[in-house]
């Protein structure tokens, strides 16, 4: 294969990956081949147990209309339930060590990367082609297409084609452009019963929760929380939280609905445009399920989706699984190209806010994004925040990006969510400069006037005391006049916002200016 | 103006003008071992798939008619294995969902990943490939290819509706990374290397 | 080879050591470095939080004081960093984008300009564990990044090595950002204490004794995090390693 054979593992690769040496767990009854514990689909490759005594699940961020999100007031909350943080953290930087080893093994890793970015910056510069080819072979398949300008088009054309069949119940598999159009609340208020069939999903439904994740969408939760959602839908013992009891209750509760239900729904992962075909990736099967057990298959397709031939979908399938979960491949990788015998196929291609965000000179990459969540994986913030605290469809770096461009003044303190440290820029597998733009949305809010009052005050104050040398050597002359007046901007924010967990710097005898006048000479 | 009208215009106007080629994509197949079936049947593995190795002079078919025998719903969707619930019988999808075993044959494997290609073609009804609690794939180890870079140059993507990779069986780790086998789909996927009849060619 | 001594704002406060370290080891290689003494701040401060025009008179003050050096050396990654890459809220002119080209962080002067074979003066006997400031390794390539498929390389500890007694030793955590982030550690105070307190037991466990790094801002807060923990982790900077400190 091409590429470096050199080898690029770490040199002193740490034998000790674990931060939290208290959740680490005896040997478990995780399946074992040649030996080995396996550790795909989103298996973790080593077994970690929360502590036996049960803690509240902490809930996401406080939603008050369109009022700004505090992320940083959830993340907190979440902080201080420590067996839950503990847990995601630890399983999530889990996910990304597993990445990085499935990186080690492909030789032509970061030239897959180039070759992604690069397909994807292609199909997104010619994209209207792309979609009028995609669209022409779709309907040559025998597929009705329908294109959405936002969510409600997107919930009404839905609706519109569940109430041509007399359908009544919906099973769908997992798509987060279903969430972005708050599909299941219209769908509810329409009284269509819409049942999710991933695990992840459906417990997040049950619980009346977003999904924290965009790829497990139930990460947040211990297994005691989902034992007590089941045992109040599913009638199941809530002292039960045997993780093996808990998937097969929900297997057997859920199989009747998929048998019964009038239509399917799935989303889609790409949509190839020299087939007219869409490309869905799931682990579980609930996909085809969805999409092969009922006699209507209506699937939601973002326009960002297209790609443009066969042999491109080889290097995004290459890199999606490796990204999101460190497993090769996901269980099914499922390719739909028309109805099934006997059934009918919709696709509804939705736009809402993609074209506009095209238009954006430092931002239309994040279009790019094939929702991997390896960026979500690597976030020292989120893994320490939980999806929920972000307060909108897409959580971690890429939400950063792009939930601004769906509500800005809502979600204008999110870019500030983030320490700029681009871990997340170097997992992306499609190369978005994630941080870059974080920063870059961070210029947006401040000349848009979305800066808290105080921030926006502290860094005048600071701009200030900055450009002048005489007014900032006033400022730290001194060891005491040094920490008792912390720098100028400082005192704009929280009082001793900085030693709420942390002790204060230590007062110098001087500052380097006073000892290099006292020292050297000074012209 | 309709909202596909609207939704093209807007991209159109919108577009980034920047020159972006289209790349080539290599096939990235320099490294292949000598042994495609060794490679596909530790990636199977690894991905929680079961093959069925015969020891010499032992018969795969029969090893497989052996397990069969004491199973109550056997629905087959090839010509080598005979069930007792009849495809032809099927009216709707959820019809197989009584089946314990099904047995669909491959179209092709991927040695790189450990899948086995199904299709309208070979499955018959496409919900036999997950109603079933379980699924045996026959695969005729001449039809694996080394990596997908090679699928997807295949015929099966551009013929019939459906065409899906299986690696491995149904499953999921939502629950704390727990992982759990059969989550929705079958709770075993078991591979087993047989030859294509003469009269089974690849479609 | 004249040089510019750029001591960063939160140096010069609180951690005056470091640029007095920087200076001497600089001026051990025989070079001749001057300080601008009416230097503040790069202006990371406040670009940081998107506030550019806040930024820009900061920036320029940097610019008239540094523009007649050859080399301006400072001992700070993401000050470094901001002044090569995100330095763009005044005119860039010609000599704007001089003074941009010319800024070094310490590492990567000794490491890569003036190319150091041995530092015979230092001895540091001590189990060490290095910290690389995120901006240091993945913006100015202090070192390989992990979640990149490339040959590992680390420009701070090809140095720390040619120290005399020094061992160091590998977190289970190398690369995760400890939390510091700048203005996050004020604005986003909670996660960002949670970041450093776990940075800090990742070194516990470790079992070094020291931590060393090239950014004094990130240490300033993970100290804070160790002292609030009463944790014994004791923090120095790679200049004062370098220039011989023994503790």
């Amino acid at each position: 294969m091409n590429g470096i054979e050199k080898d690029t593992q770490p040199p002193l690769e740490a034998e000790r990956t674990i931060l939290h040496p208290e959740l680490a767990a005896p040997p478990d009854e995780s399946p074992v081949k040649n030996g080995r514990r396996l550790q795909h689909a989103e298996g973790a490759s080593h077994p970690i147990h929360p502590p036996p005594e049960r803690e509240p699940q902490p809930r996401g961020a406080r939603i008050r209309g369109n009022h700004r999100v505090d992320q940083t007031e959830a993340a907190e909350r979440f902080i201080a339930s420590p067996a839950h943080e503990k847990m995601h953290d630890e399983r999530l930087w889990d996910l990304r060590g597993k990445r990085d080893r499935q990186m080690h093994s492909i030789p032509e890793w970061e030239e897959l990367r180039t070759l992604a970015s690069a397909i994807k910056e292609h199909t997104l510069t010619h994209l209207d082609q792309y979609l009028e080819q995609f669209e022409q072979n779709a309907r040559a398949n025998g597929v009705h297409v329908h294109w959405a300008k936002d969510g409600e088009e997107h919930n009404r054309i839905v609706h519109g084609v569940l109430r041509d069949h007399g359908a009544k119940t919906l099973i769908k598999s997992k798509s987060m452009l279903t969430e972005e159009c708050g599909f299941r609340p219209y769908m509810a208020a329409a009284g269509i019963e819409v049942i999710e069939t991933d695990l992840g999903e459906r417990i997040q439904q049950l619980d009346n929760e977003d999904p924290s994740h965009v790829v497990v969408p139930a990460v947040h939760k211990l297994r005691g929380d989902v034992a007590q959602v089941f045992a109040a839908h599913l009638g199941t013992d809530p002292m039960d939280d045997d993780v093996h009891h808990l998937a097969e209750a929900q297997r057997q509760a859920t199989r009747p609905l998929i048998l019964n239900a009038q239509a399917g729904m799935t989303g889609c992962n790409f949509a190839i445009a020299e087939t007219g075909g869409i490309t869905v990736c799931t682990n579980e099967g609930n996909a085809d399920l969805s999409a092969n057990v009922p006699n209507l298959h209506i699937a939601s397709i973002g326009i960002e989706k297209v790609i443009p031939r066969l042999e491109h979908l080889a290097v995004f399938v290459r890199l999606l699984s490796r990204s999101a979960l460190g497993s090769p491949i996901t269980q099914y990788t499922s390719h739909i190209r028309g109805p099934r015998a006997g059934g009918e196929m919709h696709m509804v291609l939705v736009d809402n806010g993609r074209s506009a965000r095209l238009e954006q000179d430092k931002f239309w990459t994040s279009l790019k994004c094939i929702r991997c969540g390896a960026c979500m994986n690597t976030c020292p913030v989120y893994r320490r925040s939980g999806g929920l605290s972000y307060g909108a469809t897409y959580s971690g770096p890429i939400g950063l990006i792009i939930d601004p461009s769906f509500n800005r003044h809502k979600y204008s303190a999110l870019p500030f969510s983030s320490s700029l440290n681009g871990s997340c820029s170097n997992v992306c597998p499609v190369k978005i400069n994630i941080h870059e733009q974080i920063a870059a949305w961070r210029q947006v809010m401040a000349e848009n006037h979305e800066l808290t009052l105080i921030k926006k005050a502290a860094m005048k104050a600071a701009g200030v005391l900055l450009a002048h040398p005489v007014l900032y050597r006033a400022a730290i002359t001194s060891a005491d006049s040094a920490l008792n007046n912390l720098p100028r901007f400082a005192i704009y924010i929280r009082l001793n916002a900085w030693g709420r967990h942390r002790e204060v710097p230590h007062a110098p005898r001087e500052s380097f200016h006073s000892w290099y006048k006292r020292n050297r000479s000074v012209p | 103006m309709s909202s596909r009208d609207e939704i093209l215009g807007a991209v159109r106007a919108n577009l980034p003008k920047l020159e972006r080629p289209l790349p080539q994509v290599p096939m990235f197949d320099a490294a292949a071992p000598a042994s495609l079936l060794a490679l596909f049947k530790e990636s199977l593995q690894d991905m929680g798939g079961d093959f069925l190795d015969a020891s010499p002079g032992e018969d795969p078919l029969q090893m497989i008619r052996q397990r069969l025998a004491s199973t109550k719903v056997v629905c087959s969707a090839t010509p080598e294995v005979l069930g007792n619930r009849a495809l032809s019988s099927i009216r709707a999808p959820r019809d197989l969902a009584d089946v314990d075993i099904g047995v669909v044959r491959a179209a092709f494997a991927v040695a790189e990943t450990g899948s086995v290609c199904l299709t309208q073609h070979s499955l018959g009804v496409n919900s036999l490939g997950y109603l079933p609690q379980h699924l045996i794939v026959l695969l005729d180890p001449a039809d694996i290819v080394v990596n997908l870079h090679h699928a997807y140059q295949r015929p099966e993507f551009h013929q019939g509706h459906y065409a899906v990779f299986h690696t491995g069986p149904s499953a999921t780790a939502d629950i704390e990374g727990v992982l759990i086998h059969g989550a929705q789909g079958v709770r075993t996927l078991t591979v087993v290397p047989i030859v294509r009849a003469a009269n089974n060619p690849t479609q | 080879m004249r040089v510019g001594l750029f001591v960063p704002c939160y140096v010069d406060a609180f951690h005056p050591d470091v640029g007095i370290a920087t200076l001497e080891l600089l001026e051990r290689f025989g070079i001749e470095v001057e300080y601008p003494f009416n230097q503040t701040c790069c202006g990371q401060p406040m670009t940081n939080s998107g506030c550019h025009a806040e930024s820009a008179a900061t920036e320029a003050l940097f610019v008239q004081n540094f523009e007649r050096f050859d080399y301006i050396v400072g001992p700070s990654g993401s000050c470094v960093h901001h002044v090569r890459s995100n330095f763009d809220s005044i005119e860039q002119t010609d000599i704007v984008r001089k003074v941009r080209a010319n800024t070094y962080e310490l590492v990567e002067f000794l490491h890569d300009v003036l190319k150091v074979e041995a530092f015979p003066w230092a001895e540091f006997p001590h189990r060490v564990a290095y910290h690389n400031n995120c901006n240091a390794l993945r913006g100015i390539g202090h070192a390989s990044m992990s979640e990149l498929r490339v040959e590992p390389f680390s420009k701070p500890l090809d140095l720390l090595r040619k120290v005399r007694g020094i061992e160091v030793v590998q977190l289970a955590r190398p690369d995760e950002c400890c939390g510091f982030g700048g203005t996050f550690s004020v604005f986003a105070e909670g996660i960002s204490s949670k970041m450093g307190h776990d940075k800090v037991r990742d070194e516990m466990q470790s079992g070094a004794e020291y931590v060393v790094s090239a950014d004094s801002s990130c240490m300033m807060h993970q100290q804070g995090c160790a002292e609030r923990a009463g944790l014994p982790m004791k923090y120095i900077h790679i200049a004062q390693v370098l220039n011989g400190a023994s503790s």
